[in-house]
């Protein structure tokens, strides 16, 4: 009987699809947002809102994730006109989505004319933590009614974040939710981290939202370029 | 359910080794799975026994080595265990920490014949 030392990542898998996803989105000029959430909290409605605020700006695609359903879809479909819908009822990881699926994914998308990719994954605050998909930034949604003490108990998703948006802010005479010490507790696992307060219902800052988007995306394409 | 593909991850790396030692029988995988990682061992050995029927990994004993969660205060640099969903640290109170560890996913050894 022998020991061998192996010492290798097990994730290093998905990480090298998810970083060759990231370098095809960069030869395109594509920025990518991953957003992830628990299952209602306002990822479609946050990518609805998006899509009305900057269309007139930007070339927008939408790849949804979802277990089962195309409702998602449908609906960005009415707004866009590049969206992949990945159902992962069948596939082996139904519970948040991965690089490779991702991967199938940008080869149905004319990627050449996208400045904007936004992909909502599985609804879910635990699994998507582990899958790098090949995004530029990762952006989670908290929504009023689920409660204030979403990073205590998810801090893993929360800890990776670049930014948070904390949704259904039309809740608030409804529901204790205190947001100072939401926020405090979200800068105390990541110092840099950006938040949002906003209602996809009525709008309300959702302009600050995108604003973050565009310098972003900006931001990102000018890294790109000065890389070459 | 998402350990289904980094167990065919785990049983990949394996073969490729014991294929490099040209072993024909893996006895023992030793495995390093953080405690915030969110991968459950269990479903690892339900998924592995499935995946490594006829292959030399079947049969392997799969050996977890659990790495506690660890932060890091960011003002006075104490490593410490979080308590239960409290990651203030202890010693200052500051809730400003970073995770040091506990997200390890890895191939530690594995033993061979």
């Amino acid at each position: 009987m022998k020991r061998i030392e192996v010492v290798q990542n097990i994730l290093e898998a998905n990480d090298s699809i998810a970083a060759q996803n990231q370098q095809l989105l960069n030869r395109n000029g594509v920025f990518a947002i991953n957003i992830m959430a628990a299952p209602g909290a306002g990822k479609t409605s946050l990518i609805l809102q998006t899509i009305a605020k900057l269309k007139d700006k930007l070339r927008i695609a939408v790849i949804e994730g979802d277990v089962a359903s195309t409702l998602d879809s449908e609906k960005v479909r009415n707004e866009v006109a590049d969206v992949v819908q990945i159902n992962t009822r069948n596939m082996s990881e139904s519970c948040t989505l991965i690089a490779n699926m991702v991967g199938h994914a940008l080869s149905r998308l004319p990627l050449g004319d996208i400045d904007l990719l936004l992909i909502e994954n599985v609804g879910n605050l635990i699994c998507p933590s582990e899958f790098a998909l090949g995004e530029h930034k990762r952006v989670v949604i908290s929504s009023l009614p689920e409660g204030d003490d979403k990073p205590a108990k998810y801090p893993v998703i929360f800890a990776d974040a670049d930014a948070v948006v904390i949704n259904k802010l039309d809740f608030l005479p409804y529901v204790e939710f205190d947001i100072d010490s939401f926020q405090n507790a979200l800068k105390g696992l990541n110092p840099k981290i950006e938040i949002f307060q906003v209602s996809c219902k009525t709008g309300a800052g959702i302009e600050d939202w995108c604003a973050w988007l565009l310098k972003e995306l900006e931001a990102n394409k000018h890294k790109a370029q000065t890389k070459k | 359910m998402h350990e289904f593909g980094i167990t065919e991850s785990i049983i990949s790396i394996v073969l490729g080794k014991a294929k490099e030692a040209q072993a024909h029988r893996i006895s023992q995988i030793n495995l390093v799975v953080g405690e915030l990682s969110g991968f459950v061992s269990d479903c690892i050995q339900f998924y592995f026994d499935f995946l490594s029927k006829d292959d030399i990994a079947e049969g392997a004993v799969l050996n977890f080595e659990l790495a506690p969660a660890q932060l890091r205060c960011q003002h006075c640099s104490t490593i410490f265990r979080p308590q239960d969903t409290s990651w203030a640290c202890p010693e200052c109170q500051s809730q400003d920490v970073e995770i040091a560890g506990g997200r390890e996913l890895y191939v530690k050894s594995i033993e061979v014949e």
